[in-house]
């Protein structure tokens, strides 16, 4: 099911914890249908904290998130909930068999009991993903590759139009990584997904995100397409020397 | 076993998961009428326990309201009272601790364990001894609750302080499920600080009252006091189950419960105060019942896992269980005594707690 086409505007989004320093200067940033945006940056830098803020989960001080030309704060929490999934660092395993995991993305549509509609959804993605063999083992028994999967899954379910995933390759072998960025580039490019990923490795970004937002110490430096990523970027955002190469048609950061 | 092992292609029909999660289903189903069935034998060797040497069909025909005069006074007027008040208090402290367990995500979060059940002894103790609610009769030396329901308001009163005391914080400032955890583990030293203090300028007969109090016990309820618990429990048991799929989500981490559309804070808090509620209104008529609300949902948890919708009515049902199998245990121990309850669930629930961790229960 292709999605109707959310866009999430960021407009100079200012943060600040209680006891902490700025954290936010002013970012902004658009996540567009079709299109998957990498959020890079050191650690520390703000990013999760920015993808919080889109979400909803933190309240910048100033600046605002728009849904679709409507202000975040003022959508009702399902209304948000079916239009932005968002998977979480800390997302913890429960004692919840995966296909009630994934039952658990329509939650915002269920009322009561889940509906025809409901289940559906989640047979879909079961068998688009291949989990039929995994749909009655506890999440909390899965390995960290097969629960990050099963999470990404469950934001599938959701049916969202606009997808925000924070660090979702951390600890995962280099084969899990590939797979499940692939999983989120085919939605972006077959539903015409809104997404957005806070990532550490920039080849990978450079292989399956078509966007890229710089920050540094909570400032956007640069934000556009793989043309963004140069040497002069990279040592400004990591304070390291790289190189670029190009190979089979891909660019590959090379740190020297 | 790794995602590219997940990914494999498996020979699996369309809709084959649907079936085996169907089945899955079922077998929580069955879970739940084995458990009912348990509730439902345990009540008839209850009734039939005691002196009265009631035959089965006696029993079974007083339950319908018919049969001689002296079996339906035996089984309605001696048996069902405390019977009844078993399965309602195991009911409300088994729903109000999955409600804690999951708000909180802290799988020893219970009302013993946030100061719910101290608040109460503190209340009582306030009653019986600056209020003068009980004391020894002289005539039998026994003791005597001269205003039970006195004592019962200040208990629940008490109860209710701990959680109130920690929303009102929370309002000032975010607490995390792990601080209200820790302030409910402080208020209870607290309380329990305060409950010493006043026994200590009590008189012998006071004291005596309170620790009798606080040993907890199913046969002082009146059919009255039954009504009031079973229509709180009933009332709460209703705002719980509208709760489980907020319960689902919120066990998977706050951020991912806010992403599917649940208000964290607000369930949370609110929440809590339902919980409180419920078992504090089990702890004012019937004293200080440990473990059930604790051990019902983890042992239920081990059965048919952690989906809220099944979770909640099994758990009612285990602590029903618990609390009746207790009852039953308190009755039958030792001839022509009954043990404190509160004694007697610490011993069932303590091991049956160390059987789970031994076998590896999650949460």
């Amino acid at each position: 099911m292709t999605t109707n086409g959310s866009t999430l505007d960021a407009r100079e989004l200012a943060f600040k914890y209680r006891h902490s320093g700025q954290i936010l200067h002013d970012v902004s940033a658009s996540i567009t249908p079709g299109s998957f945006l990498a959020i890079l940056g050191m650690n520390g830098s703000g990013k999760s904290t920015f993808l919080s803020c889109l979400d909803g989960l933190l309240s910048p001080q100033k600046g605002v998130v728009i849904l679709d030309g409507t202000q975040l704060k003022q959508v009702s929490r399902e209304d948000r909930a079916k239009s932005i999934a968002y998977v979480t660092q800390h997302s913890h395993a429960n004692r919840l068999t995966v296909y009630d995991a994934l039952l658990l993305g329509r939650k915002p549509y269920i009322r009561s009991m889940p509906s025809a509609q409901d289940y559906q959804a989640v047979d879909d993605v079961i068998e688009r993903l291949d989990l039929t063999p995994f749909a009655l083992r506890y999440v909390d028994e899965l390995s960290g590759g097969e629960y990050q999967k099963i999470i990404i899954a469950r934001a599938f379910v959701q049916q969202a139009d606009v997808l925000l995933l924070d660090e979702p390759t951390n600890n995962l072998d280099m084969a899990n990584q590939a797979e499940v960025l692939q999983l989120v580039r085919d939605e972006v490019d077959t539903r015409n997904l809104a997404a957005a990923a806070v990532m550490h490795d920039v080849n990978l970004a450079l292989r399956y995100c078509d966007r890229f937002l710089l920050i540094k110490e909570g400032r956007v430096l640069d934000c556009g397409g793989p043309e963004v990523i140069t040497p002069e970027s990279i040592q400004q955002v990591y304070g390291i020397s790289a190189d670029i190469i190009t190979h089979n048609g891909h660019r590959i950061v090379i740190p020297l | 076993m790794e995602v590219e092992e997940l990914s494999q292609s498996h020979a699996s029909l369309p809709g084959s998961a649907r079936r085996s999660y169907q089945g899955y289903i079922r077998h929580k189903w069955l879970v739940l009428v084995v458990g009912v069935v348990l509730l439902l034998m345990l009540t008839i060797v209850s009734i039939m326990s005691g002196s009265a040497n009631l035959s089965i069909s006696q029993v079974l025909a007083a339950l319908v309201g018919s049969g001689d005069d002296y079996s339906r006074i035996v089984v309605w007027n001696l048996r069902m009272p405390h019977i009844l008040t078993a399965m309602v208090g195991g009911v409300a402290l088994a729903l109000a601790g999955c409600s804690f367990q999951s708000v909180l995500r802290n799988p020893l979060a219970s009302a013993s364990t946030l100061g719910v059940a101290q608040g109460a002894a503190f209340g009582a103790s306030v009653a019986i001894i600056v209020l003068g609610a009980g004391g020894t009769s002289a005539a039998h030396e026994a003791v005597v609750f001269s205003s039970p329901s006195l004592t019962a308001v200040c208990a629940f009163g008490g109860a209710m302080l701990s959680t109130l005391v920690i929303l009102g914080l929370s309002r000032f400032r975010d607490m995390t499920p792990e601080s209200i955890v820790l302030a409910g583990v402080a208020l209870s030293a607290l309380f329990s600080g305060a409950t010493a203090l006043v026994q200590y300028f009590a008189e012998d007969t006071q004291v005596a009252a309170v620790v009798f109090w606080t040993f907890g016990s199913l046969r002082r309820v009146t059919y009255r006091e039954l009504a009031i618990m079973a229509a709180v429990t009933a009332a709460c048991a209703i705002f719980f189950h509208f709760n489980r799929w907020n319960y689902n989500a919120m066990e998977s981490g706050e951020a991912s419960a806010h992403s599917l559309g649940v208000n964290v804070k607000g369930v949370r808090l609110v929440n809590m105060l339902v919980a409180t509620v419920a078992s504090s209104t089990i702890i004012a008529f019937c004293g200080i019942i440990n473990f059930v609300g604790l051990v019902a949902p983890h042992v239920m948890r081990r059965f048919i896992g952690s989906d809220y919708r099944y979770l909640l009515p099994s758990s009612a049902v285990a602590g029903a269980v618990l609390l009746l199998a207790s009852d039953l245990l308190a009755s039958s121990l030792v001839p022509s005594v009954v043990l404190p309850i509160s004694a007697i669930t610490s011993f069932v629930g303590a091991p049956l707690f160390l059987w789970l961790l031994m076998r590896g229960a999650h949460r």
